[in-house]
């Protein structure tokens, strides 16, 4: 049956990033994580990827993501196996290369890659023949977190459209900040950027944010509060210059946070550093802090991600 | 109740609104309150305390936006409260620190100590900058949004210049988070190295290693790039060279914030000033040759040059007797910063009140203090100078602890006859 690409709601055979997108397509991936979302515990097991193989092929250590595309994968019904490359022991580039054809010709339907370097999952994606998705790649990208995110904010607030969010903290190093300033942009919510000039990257104002260097104008009547993980081992001096300074004038307190709409959303990405970026009691304040909810929102968004694409992968190709 | 001083026949100098002219001024509680040809017309109410200035120049205090005074730590060179009785008699009633101290001033402790200090003297008020960086060693940054809400002026290395041009690049970017100044000494350490003057004739006759001018416009021009892509907020002290007034000149001309001030030796003395190896006349940068100082000169005129800063370096005897090279660098300022900078005012290069727009006005608003300006709500913080009085310095008079300065016995005109702090007498020359 000739489907078509043009009724194909998520043409891709990847997801490298969010960047590209159309609005539909993320709309999509966000109704169909929603449908997940709402059966996901206790349902009888899927189907979907019975018999189909992901790999996780983790080149950074992370616990929360590899699980959560683990937690999805076996969810549909998939197998699942976990790799945890070494990256200090090897030759970046030409290793990279060949560890995608060695497991290209174990006929994975999809790889869930994950890598320090900016750039590499897509390199690994075009060696390949299965779907790839990219779990983090250096500063870039990280899609399924910005789709995490938003499905939060869409099932907290009802809508992404409109909304003030402010993303805080180090945007010159952060991947999801990238993903979300893309995914935010394309659904007509307004995003701003706050941070110490030292961690604000070159030619924001191309991206369609607002850029502030205090809280105080940065958080004004902010929907949503989305704090960044501080990169310590940055620190010392470099791009801030002590984490004393850094709490005193970026770190989220409620004092920060008065100036924010009443039901202001907090959010993080996690790993959180407590006493760094955020106050111990905003983010355990369940009233406010959307935290925990975006991690069981991202098992959901990663499901629905796995089946866009092995939906595309096992699609007839056209001669 | 109220204080009020009024200081009567007085020609009022204010460069901010161009008020050139004889009359009074009221002092109300530690701020100027009115300004006027007549305030004493309908007669003044007794508890009036009346200043007769006798026709001398009545002027915003100075601000002396880069002293080095040695408190902590050497404090047999020279201490915060010599310092402010020094800066008193120079008409100056706000100055800037450099952190140059031991130890140096990179904490918030150390930056309120200073005002605690300087409230505790109540004489001229003294403000400190922060190190730029941790140490003063250049290469990680000081907390400046915590030292700035603790009073720091500006952030600066002092005598040394923030080499490493990725630390610098994150200085001005970091500094303009919070939209703080960063201060640069304008010498490229790598070819400032070992020299003791300025490269040249006589530095070639002495047999002395010589830092070429090169040294500083290289310096300010990498700054200068650097400001473009952080956006920052930059000052070079103490410029001496043609080659850096012209950058400043040209970066201005394209809307930078750049702003940068000389010292009186850049403009009253050249080179020559060595002569056989006069270590009084050795400073850091050193005093360059005769077209340097007309560069100087001219860039004053035409405004490129901002302020005029003393660059008040007490040295002991300990430090400036010895073999040239190894002597310390450095001239005390604070009280001949008045007289050496009038002497361009009467050889005809710059007006009085473009003279105490670089003294007054413009450091206070490069250091965005309160000073500089005469108008009502303003600090009453006065320079009140007799403009034409004729006197020589004498080094051995210097209230500075410290007398290194290579002026000994230089005629000058122009004098203080009384400095006035919030509304107080602070100094006052006996008759």
């Amino acid at each position: 049956m000739d489907s078509g690409a043009a009724n194909d709601p998520f043409p891709h055979r990847h997801l490298l990033g969010i960047e590209g997108l159309s609005r539909s397509e993320i709309a999509y991936l966000l109704d169909r994580s929603d449908v997940y979302a709402d059966q996901a515990r206790g349902a009888e097991r899927l189907t979907l990827l019975r018999g189909g193989t992901v790999i996780n092929l983790f080149f950074e250590n992370s616990t929360r993501t590899r699980t959560s595309f683990e937690l999805a994968a076996k969810r549909l019904g998939g197998d699942v196996i976990n790799m945890q490359a070494q990256t200090s022991s090897i030759k970046k580039g030409e290793t990279l290369i060949d560890t995608a054809m060695t497991l290209n010709a174990m006929r994975p339907d999809v790889l869930v890659v994950r890598h320090p370097e900016s750039g590499a999952v897509q390199l690994l994606s075009e060696k390949v023949d299965c779907a790839v998705i990219n779990a983090g790649d250096g500063s870039h990208e990280h899609p399924t977190q910005a789709l995490l995110d938003a499905l939060t904010i869409r099932r907290r607030k009802g809508r992404l459209e409109g909304l003030i969010v402010a993303i805080c903290g180090d945007i010159s190093h952060s991947r999801v900040a990238r993903s979300n300033i893309h995914l935010l942009n394309t659904m007509g919510a307004h995003v701003r950027v706050v941070a110490p000039r030292t961690l604000i990257p070159p030619a924001m104002d191309r991206f369609g944010v607002e850029v502030f260097y205090d809280m105080r104008g940065g958080l004004a009547g902010a929907d949503i509060v989305m704090m960044l993980r501080l990169q310590t081992e940055r620190m010392h001096g470099s791009f801030v210059p002590s984490i004393r300074e850094y709490f005193h004038f970026f770190g989220l307190d409620y004092a920060k946070l008065a100036v924010a709409k009443d039901d202001a959303l907090i959010m993080h990405p996690g790993p959180m550093n407590r006493g760094v970026e955020i106050d111990t009691e905003v983010a355990d304040d369940i009233d406010r802090s959307a935290i925990r909810q975006q991690v069981e929102m991202g098992v959901a968004v990663r499901m629905a991600c796995l089946e866009a694409l092995s939906r595309e992968a096992r699609a007839p190709v056209a001669p | 109740m109220s204080e009020r001083v009024l200081f009567t026949n007085a020609r009022l100098l204010d460069p901010a609104s161009g008020l050139d002219r004889t009359g009074e001024l009221l002092a109300e509680n530690g701020t100027i309150a009115a300004i006027g040809p007549n305030l004493a017309r309908d007669g003044v109410s007794e508890d009036v305390h009346i200043v007769d200035c006798a026709g001398c120049c009545l002027a915003p205090g100075l601000t002396d936006m880069r002293v080095q005074l040695r408190e902590p730590g050497d404090e047999h060179q020279e201490t915060l409260a010599t310092g402010a009785e020094a800066a008193v008699s120079g008409g100056i009633t706000t100055m800037a620190m450099l952190p140059n101290t031991a130890p140096p001033i990179d904490d918030h402790a150390l930056v309120e100590f200073v005002g605690r200090r300087s409230r505790e003297i109540g004489r001229t008020a003294i403000r400190t900058y922060a190190a730029a960086t941790k140490g003063l060693q250049g290469r990680e940054l000081t907390e400046y949004g915590l030292l700035a809400e603790a009073g720091a002026v500006a952030f600066t290395d002092g005598l040394r210049a923030i080499a490493d041009a990725l630390v610098m690049r994150r200085a001005l970017s970091y500094a303009s988070t919070f939209d703080l100044l960063i201060v640069q000494h304008p010498e490229e350490p790598s070819l400032g190295a070992g020299g003791a003057m300025n490269a040249g004739e006589i530095a070639t006759r002495l047999g002395l290693a010589g830092i070429t001018p090169a040294a500083e416009t290289i310096m300010v021009e990498r700054d200068i790039r650097l400001v473009e892509i952080t956006g920052g907020r930059y000052h070079v002290a103490h410029v001496s060279t043609a080659g850096a007034i012209d950058a400043v000149r040209r970066a201005k001309a394209r809307g930078l914030q750049i702003t940068c001030d000389t010292a009186p030796h850049y403009f009253a003395l050249n080179e020559t000033a060595v002569g056989e190896y006069r270590t009084f006349a050795k400073v850091s940068p050193p005093l360059r040759d005769e077209d340097d100082r007309r560069a100087v000169i001219a860039g004053l005129k035409d405004g490129t040059i901002d302020a005029i800063a003393s660059d008040h370096t007490p040295q002991d005897q300990e430090s400036k007797r010895l073999p040239f090279a190894s002597a310390e660098p450095g001239i005390v300022g604070l009280e001949t910063l008045l007289p050496l900078s009038l002497e361009l005012y009467h050889n005809g290069n710059l007006s009085l009140l473009q003279l105490v727009r670089a003294l007054s006005q413009r450091p206070a608003e490069i250091l965005r203090l309160p000073g500089g300006h005469l108008k009502p709500g303003a600090p009453a913080d006065l320079a009140i100078f007799d403009l034409d009085r004729p006197w020589r310095i004498d080094v051995a008079a210097l209230r500075s602890k410290c007398k290194n300065a290579p002026y000994d016995g230089r005629p000058v005109q122009g004098k203080v006859t009384r400095t006035v702090v919030g509304g107080r007498t602070v100094f006052g020359l006996e008759a």
